[in-house]
């Protein structure tokens, strides 16, 4: 008898709050759950953000005192040839890696678009590895590969096409592509086993419908397996060109920019520009420049294939 | 029938090539390390290399500041990410959008664009080359894909758990605690191992917030020092020691295989 009303009350409070119409003190405790995290995120990401771009607007060489430099620094990243050239390589790394390994992975969809593949997991895991290698592992793995005595040189030399063979990663010729190839490495396996993954949630009645209107395997896969691969297909160009983009660790780890400045990228000069040289506003503008580049590919890329997704 | 069963070998064909490349670099580096470097008396494959490296590259102390900063991001980071996941999905705090969209910036944001005020902060803080210096920011890092993740986890489990909760009389911390905590394990676990392995290859932030103290860096730093130093050590030597670098990775992957790619995937599927 005495306990009816207590538990009556309870109910009633507990559905009130669960239904959170209420403004009250519950409610706004509630936001101390954000607390701890949203302090370390304030003080360690948005807070260096903020202070990225206002030293964008400095001339500073970190010591003495800064001065006010309005858009120089960003006129300089733009125009300034060497900063410029580190841009121009970012482009070729988007071919090495994105454009690369989205063909190789779609070759082997348009192979095989609607075959059982065998022992799928075996090669799920092996495909994946060159993603959970550290950079630096990778990169002391393909500087012996492009190295003078390395592999590459060795089959170049069974081919009887050893006029052929150079220091890869040492040649102004090469050092670009090959450093773009150990993109297309890291990248190709994680295209491959997105593209395999999408295709089998693909309706086999498209597949079956298509062959009934007397399609080809040509017609098939552009009018079946590529629309049905878009959203695949989209992480697969943010994740790749986002790498691409910011490319340091394999840089500074085979060429650092060399020869010359053939591999230099821009994380390299804003490395180079903030620890170095010590021009810290150039520094920081060059990373308020990538930064936005990042976000406006990515961002195009994420709507383009979206909102076609949706038509 | 006949042109399937032709699709199924030219495919197997493409996927055996695929996964030979993809393991070929791991493989020849592997057998490098195990092949006598010029000098050594031994005539077969030796661990020779792994002693020089592990004593010369001083690879114990690294693997263990490596060690010890990624559990301590991952602690931290599912500590912090679980809280604001639940008060985002389960307690849907207001201001949920705006506080979604300052956490998306997260996720985006390349380590450039922090980097040149961080070194500052943690000079001026006297925390270059300190642990600090590379766990906090690494927190940071990781927060918004995490948030992300435990909130899209929590948000999946029915709304019911949480009323019938209440109903009960438990607070939201109490039925944080003792309903979706114990819920949220598996996906914490994944999360974990994503993290883990980020936090573990991260080469920028370390580069520059712990560049002078050889005894705090992590393993993937002094393997770059060490391999920088070629004409004083011999290829296996280096081999040997990328090697020692990769391996916890590479054994909790085989491991743990499963966690890892649905991780990796989904995570990029979040991006």
């Amino acid at each position: 008898m005495t306990t009816a009303p207590a538990v009556l009350t309870v109910a009633d409070r507990g559905a009130r709050r669960a239904r959170s119409g209420r403004p009250g003190r519950a409610r706004s405790r509630h936001y101390l759950y954000l607390v701890p995290g949203f302090a370390l995120y304030a003080a360690f990401t948005l807070a260096p953000l903020v202070q990225t771009i206002q030293y964008s607007f400095y001339d500073w060489d970190g010591i003495t005192e800064a001065t006010w430099a309005g858009v120089d620094n960003y006129v300089a990243v733009i125009t300034d040839p060497v900063s410029r050239s580190t841009f121009g390589h970012s482009i070729v790394f988007i071919f090495f890696y994105t454009v690369l390994p989205t063909i190789i992975g779609l070759l082997i969809v348009a192979v095989m678009s609607r075959v059982r593949i065998r022992f799928l997991t075996v090669f799920r895991t092996v495909l994946f590895l060159p993603q959970i290698l550290a950079t630096v592992v990778i990169a002391v793995a393909w500087r012996w590969i492009f190295a003078q005595d390395g592999p590459i040189n060795a089959i170049l030399d069974l081919l009887s096409l050893g006029a052929l063979s150079r220091a890869w990663l040492g040649d102004f010729a090469t050092a670009l592509p090959a450093v773009g190839l150990i993109g297309t490495w890291i990248m190709y396996g994680l295209c491959m086993v997105l593209f395999v993954g999408g295709v089998q949630k693909i309706p086999v009645e498209l597949y079956e419908a298509a062959r009934i209107d007397g399609a080809g395997p040509v017609r098939e896969f552009f009018s079946v397996t590529l629309p049905g691969l878009r959203g695949e297909i989209s992480i697969a160009l943010v994740l790749t060109v986002t790498n691409a983009l910011r490319n340091f660790d394999i840089v500074w780890n085979t060429t650092s920019g060399g020869p010359g400045t053939s591999t230099l990228v821009p994380s390299y000069l804003i490395y180079e520009g903030a620890f170095v040289t010590r021009e810290v506003g150039f520094a920081a503008a060059a990373s308020v420049v990538l930064t936005l580049l990042i976000l406006v590919i990515t961002g195009a890329i994420t709507r383009l294939l979206r909102s076609g997704a949706d038509r | 029938m006949k042109a399937s069963l032709k699709e199924s070998i030219a495919g197997h064909a493409f996927l055996i090539a695929g996964a030979v490349i993809a393991l070929y670099p791991f493989l020849s580096i592997m057998a490098q390390a195990l092949s006598p470097a010029p000098g050594s008396t031994a005539s077969g494959p030796t661990l020779e290399n792994f002693e020089s490296a592990w004593t010369r590259g001083g690879f114990s102390l690294s693997l263990f500041s490596s060690a010890f900063v990624a559990l301590a991001v991952v602690a931290v980071t599912g500590f912090v990410a679980a809280l604001a996941g639940y008060a985002l999905s389960v307690l849907k705090v207001r201001w949920r959008g705006l506080i979604m969209a300052v956490l998306l910036i997260g996720l985006v944001l390349p380590s450039e664009a922090r980097i040149i005020p961080l070194y500052d902060m943690m000079s001026s803080l006297g925390l270059l080359n300190t642990y600090w210096a590379l766990i906090l920011p690494q927190i940071a890092s990781s927060f918004s894909l995490a948030t992300f993740w435990m909130a899209n986890y929590f948000g999946a489990l029915p709304s019911s758990l949480a009323e019938a909760s209440s109903l009960d009389g438990a607070n939201s911390w109490q039925t944080l605690r003792h309903v979706y905590a114990p819920l949220g394990m598996s996906a914490l676990a994944t999360l974990s191992c994503l993290v883990f392995l980020y936090t573990w290859n991260e080469f920028m932030l370390a580069l520059v917030l712990m560049p002078d103290d050889a005894s705090v860096q992590t393993a993937p730093l002094s393997l770059s020092f060490f391999a920088g130093n070629e004409r004083n050590t011999e290829p296996e030597v280096i081999a040997a020691a990328a090697v020692l670098v990769a391996l916890p990775v590479v054994i909790a992957y085989a491991f743990l295989q499963r966690r890892f790619m649905s991780g990796l995937l989904e995570g990029a599927v979040k991006e």
